[in-house]
């Protein structure tokens, strides 16, 4: 403590305590932290030392004690062969490279439409946009699943990557504030100079863009990769058409009590997300905060 | 004359810049070509199949057969079946674990905007569960919350013995709040990173003249940083009280919704999906969703009433402008009449013909 270097004239009664107070406060805090993310790491913490555990292992110890061998992979390799995982990997991959390429596509082209010209039907669209987010996507799965059979789109991965692409409303909202915040007088010079809509489009405005496509293509490819309720709805032939959500959900049969198994998978699944994370930290955070504010 | 014009003129352009330009078959195309795709999804994917179940929440019907017409029936079948009024109150849980984790966000954020050891640490800890698809929350509660597992374990070190705990997901008593608790596990962290970007924005140097003014960390919380994000703080409470309405995944996946945890959703989903009563499904969402739009509305006007005093400056200086921007177009109208006639077509400073 910096009270004790000091020289006993100059402790005052008052300095003391104030620095106790602060010492306290700052106690508390670091305590409270730890705390809180004791609980939050614990559940993950547990798993990561229960996929470690072979059977035996598993039954003989408290899911509370470390692993004779953290880095025993063979529970990884049965939870990805039993599951179907590498088929469902390469969906997953397949589902979330093309939502992500055809959403960012139309989402700025539509951006620039709408916040470039004034036409009839400008402010409709607008509007049609902003109010599809209030409708609660899950709710309205009864009529969409209807539809999608009539135009025969279930047990497709197709079916279901135009699906994904029509219920995307927030990215269009980030496109159309960024759009708002780039001068048109960029525009008008290069109008000058003869380049054509479609130029100005693709030449100088996505471009310029760059930081909200990275910020819609990360809420949109968690979203996608974490998707179950309609991966499962429309993706019914699970052997051949399964995402990584749905493999995982193959757990709860037979192997509904063999955690060490079932923790394994789980760890395998997150691990494209925390890699991800450690990588784009703060493009994450970003658009966290973009896509929530959209009111 | 022609500046004096040309001033007005933007009040009425707003945000549209290439009014001004002749190309116009050229400007048709691209708004059609840019359009047609996205506006042909959201209608097929969200109008007409909104329409449609509205129209199906009418009749009694299954995916397949004949549907048959019963009137309001399925709305008063929602108001008067004991199992669908139980699950609104279920979101009672859920609201109240809504608040408990805008307040626990709200202290984090209060800590960790500000320089902290491991700050950054912390924060990646606290945000990445909200990365995790919920299949794996599903499966890591289940593990956390299973008799003699890791909760159980912890506090037995704690010194509870194994017949103090109750049965976490089974125990009615209990099971709720346990699924409450692995919701906020999972959303705390987005909570967190939205407040901590929201006190970031606020003026750093309003603390330090506090601090030189003797102010102490409490009535720097108090009088710069709640009505510096009180717009966000006000519009994630409100948000919460839809979302645990919706509130879906967690009691699907963890316990699919049995010992009475099934949420409105859930059983919404098991209406439509097990039973097949396409037409009751429908009208629960139908609800669900007149109930979001009030709640959304309520937002506006309560956003609306807490910030009316912080914006009556702008709104007065809005309306003044506006009221002399008016009395000066009508002495121009009287001054030339036809000039004012072609006065708004002026744009961007060009003339159109």
């Amino acid at each position: 403590m910096s009270s004790t270097t000091m020289t006993p004239q100059k402790i005052e009664q008052a300095g003391f305590g104030y620095h106790l107070k602060l010492w306290i406060l700052s106690f508390l805090k670091y305590f409270s932290l730890v705390f809180i993310t004791f609980w939050i790491l614990l559940p993950l913490v547990t798993c990561f030392f229960t996929a470690a555990k072979d059977n035996e292992e598993w039954q003989s110890t408290s899911v509370m004690t470390l692993p004779k061998n953290l880095f025993n992979f063979s529970n990884y390799v049965e939870a990805f062969k039993l599951s179907n995982m590498g088929v469902a990997f390469r969906n997953s991959i397949i589902v979330l490279v093309a939502v992500c390429f055809l959403t960012t596509i139309i989402g700025t082209q539509l951006a620039y439409v709408l916040s470039r010209f004034a036409f009839p039907g400008n402010a409709l669209i607008r509007t049609a946009f902003m109010m599809a987010a209030l409708l609660p996507g899950i709710a309205m799965q009864v009529a969409v699943y209807k539809i999608m059979g009539t135009f025969h789109l279930i047990n497709s991965l197709w079916g279901y990557i135009i699906m994904s692409m029509g219920t995307d409303v927030i990215s269009i909202y980030i496109f159309i504030q960024y759009f708002e915040n780039i001068s048109i007088s960029l525009d008008e010079a290069a109008l000058m100079d003869g380049a054509s809509y479609f130029t100005i489009y693709s030449r100088i405005l996505l471009p310029l863009l760059k930081p909200a496509i990275v910020t819609c293509l990360i809420l949109k490819g968690v979203g996608i990769y974490n998707e179950y309720y309609s991966a499962n709805l429309y993706l019914q032939d699970k052997k051949r058409l399964g995402t990584v959500a749905i493999s995982l959900y193959s757990f709860t049969g037979p192997q509904g009590s063999k955690y060490n198994l079932i923790c394994a998978g789980v760890i395998i699944t997150l691990l494209p997300a925390l890699i991800a994370f450690l990588i784009f930290q703060k493009q994450i955070y970003n658009g966290v905060a973009a896509g929530a504010v959209k009111e | 004359m022609t500046t004096a014009l040309a001033d007005a003129a933007p009040t009425t352009v707003a945000d549209i810049p290439f009014n001004t330009h002749k190309r116009d078959w050229k400007k048709g195309a691209i708004i059609v070509a840019f359009c047609i795709i996205p506006v042909a999804l959201l209608v097929v994917f969200t109008y007409w199949p909104f329409i449609q179940m509205c129209g199906y929440s009418f009749y009694k019907m299954k995916y397949i057969g004949t549907p048959k017409w019963v009137g309001l029936k399925n709305y008063a079948d929602i108001f008067t079946r004991p199992e669908l009024l139980a699950t609104l109150k279920l979101s009672l849980y859920y609201m109240v674990g809504a608040l408990v984790q805008v307040a626990l966000a709200l202290y984090l954020a209060t800590v960790l905007a500000f320089k902290v050891r491991g700050g950054s640490f912390f924060k990646g800890a606290i945000f990445f569960p909200y990365l995790i698809n919920g299949i794996a929350v599903g499966f890591i509660f289940k593990f956390f919350y299973t008799r003699g597992y890791v909760l159980d374990t912890v506090l037995q070190w704690c010194g509870f013995s194994q017949d103090q705990l109750p049965y976490w997901l089974k125990d009615q008593a209990i099971n709720n709040w346990s699924l409450v608790g692995s919701s906020i596990w999972r959303y705390l962290g987005s909570t967190l990173i939205l407040f901590i970007g929201a006190i970031m924005s606020i003026d750093s140097t309003l603390y330090e003249a506090a601090e030189i003014d003797g102010a102490n960390k409490w009535q720097q919380f108090k009088h710069i940083i709640l009505p510096g994000i009180q717009t966000i703080l006000v519009l994630n409470i409100i948000l919460s009280i839809t979302g645990s309405l919706s509130a879906f995944e967690g009691p699907y996946v963890i316990t699919s919704g049995a010992n009475g945890t099934g949420t409105y959703m859930v059983q919404m989903d098991k209406i439509a999906h097990t039973d097949q009563k396409v037409g009751l499904a429908s009208a629960m969402a139908v609800v669900l969703l007149v109930i979001i739009i009030i709640c959304t509305l309520l937002q506006k006007i309560v956003m609306g009433l807490l910030f009316r005093n912080a914006d009556d400056g702008t709104a007065k200086a809005a309306k003044a402008a506006r009221k002399s921007d008016k009395a000066r177009r009508r002495a121009l109208k009287r001054a030339n009449k036809v000039a004012t006639g072609k006065a708004p077509l002026f744009k961007n400073g060009k003339a159109v013909a």
